[in-house]
């Protein structure tokens, strides 16, 4: 990789920290400008009026975990794609190339096929 | 004896206006790859190089903070005329001649507010979550093309680095609705990450067929291959289809009305930043009015050629970041658009939407393209 590319991606690794900076600045604006006065009832959880009953720190339904699953499925799948794509006008006969991607793609088109049938794609 | 030819003066009325439009011209021709190349230049004899790129990215996170800015206030009211106009009222129009210093007045006011932390909140989580919303989006303006050779930095890989680092954002919902404590904020944080990690996907697929098209993966390289005819119409009937998808995906990505469901203010109060308030409150909502930019202009880029003109028009000389922010505020507003049109949908028919509707379909969409590009190629 040459130093340029290397640039580059440095720029898009500052604006991380610039986006930090950012917040920086606006927090430390607010933070001359406003008035701080805590108290017992203001620092409670806001419950549209009721008194919190328990922690919100509950189990929660299996089936986020199961998108979660499905998504890693697939969001590999592209990641593993772009190469096909980004390489496509290079080959001068196409056709091959793509019965490759077709084989690819249809093997995850039936475990998709599997998930959907085993309902996985069933919200709650 | 033939009388001298009066010499032509155009009227003052023109030559102001002639002025005015050279000024516009002017910033467009000025930016567009001269000012890092004369910085340099100029830099260069006086510094190593790492500083005179430290210097340029300063340069550029001013630059940057400065249109985040300008952006989000020219929202907030945009947002709310066009929501007005909807609705055959009159908006904002107290503050400044037609509700112009509104925007003004809403962050006076939100720089004055107490800044509160729950106490059974998990505070460094809690506290964090504003910086990695803002970080997220930061990451993401750093590619947008602006014009010819205007944006922070063009990277070989542009639209694979969109894809991932998109997905950031969806971590500081998920710490912001841990952290606060609060049942509203968890559900809300947790089905936002349902939503937007699912309405990643068939983007992503989409922005692949793009990619497959364009043969490049640099932003500014699909800018480029659009001169001859916006990707919307060269894809055939696969362009109008995959900008379909991805406007409806980018909106359910940013948790944006009829997809706003971890936000339902009537069953989750404000969702994950239930508890935020003050700046940093303001923060988060910052970032999603971003997101609503960064997703209209990735739309106009990808498929409205971005900052290139469109066909004849290009005798007009328009500038190219004319034309992009052109295209970029038409999609702002279809999205708004999209706001006052679609009642919410309800949290099952979301996710089907996207897994059993918009994924087959842009699976077929890319296969669709596949098809073009390799029979246009010989």
């Amino acid at each position: 990789m040459s130093l340029i590319n290397l640039t580059a991606y440095g720029y898009a690794g500052f604006f991380f920290l610039a986006g930090i900076a950012f917040v920086v600045g606006g927090l430390a604006a607010a933070w001359v400008l406003r008035p701080s006065n805590p108290n017992p009832t203001k620092l409670d959880n806001y419950e549209c009026g009721e008194v919190p009953i328990g922690s919100a720190w509950v189990q929660f339904h299996v089936g986020y975990y199961l998108i979660a699953l499905v998504f890693v499925l697939f969001e590999v799948e592209v990641a593993f794609l772009f190469p096909f794509a980004g390489a496509f006008r290079l080959w001068a006969d196409p056709w091959g190339p793509m019965a490759a991607a077709g084989v690819f793609i249809g093997i995850l088109a039936l475990a998709d096929a599997w998930a959907w049938r085993k309902g996985a794609l069933e919200w709650l | 004896m033939t009388p001298a030819p009066l010499p032509l003066v155009p009227p003052p009325a023109f030559r102001l206006g002639a002025f005015l439009w050279k000024l516009v011209l002017t910033p467009g021709a000025a930016l567009s790859g001269t000012v890092a190349p004369a910085l340099r230049a100029a830099l260069g004899p006086h510094l190593p190089p790492a500083g005179v790129e430290a210097v340029l990215a300063l340069l550029c996170f001013v630059a940057m903070s400065g249109f985040v800015t300008v952006t989000a206030l020219v929202l907030t009211l945009a947002e709310r005329k066009v929501a007005a106009f909807f609705q055959n009222r009159k908006g904002p129009n107290r503050v400044g001649p037609w509700g112009l210093l509104q925007p003004i007045a809403d962050v006076v006011k939100l720089l004055q507010k107490e800044d509160t932390v729950p106490r059974a909140a998990d505070r460094p989580v809690f506290l964090l979550a504003p910086f990695m919303a803002m970080a997220a989006t930061y990451m993401v303006l750093a590619v947008l093309p602006f014009d010819r050779g205007l944006a922070v930095t063009d990277l070989d890989l542009g639209v694979l680095y969109i894809t991932a680092v998109s997905g950031l954002g969806v971590l500081s919902i998920l710490m912001a609705g841990w952290a606060s404590a609060n049942k509203y904020s968890l559900l809300g944080g947790l089905r936002s990450a349902a939503q937007i990690v699912s309405y990643e996907l068939s983007p992503a697929l989409v922005v692949l067929s793009v990619v497959l098209f364009s043969g490049t993966l640099s932003v500014q390289g699909i800018v480029e291959r659009q001169a001859a005819g916006w990707n919307l119409w060269a894809m055939g009937p696969m362009g109008v289809v995959g900008m379909l998808i991805y406007l409806t995906a980018g909106t359910a990505e940013i948790n944006r009305a009829p997809f706003d469901l971890p936000e339902a203010e009537s069953e989750l109060t404000a969702g994950y930043h239930t508890e935020y308030s003050g700046m940093r409150f303001s923060m988060f909502q910052l970032a999603e009015f971003m997101n609503m930019f960064v997703v209209a202009a990735l739309t106009a880029t990808l498929f409205l050629g971005g900052w290139q003109p469109l066909g004849p028009l290009a005798a007009l000389h328009i500038p190219g970041y004319l034309w992009f922010f052109g295209k970029s505020g038409a999609m702002v507003f279809v999205i708004m658009w999209f706001r006052w049109t679609f009642p919410r949908v309800r949290v099952d028919q979301l996710m089907t939407l996207e897994w059993k509707i918009l994924l087959p379909l842009s699976f077929l969409n890319l296969i669709g393209v596949a098809l073009w590009t390799a029979l246009g190629m010989k």
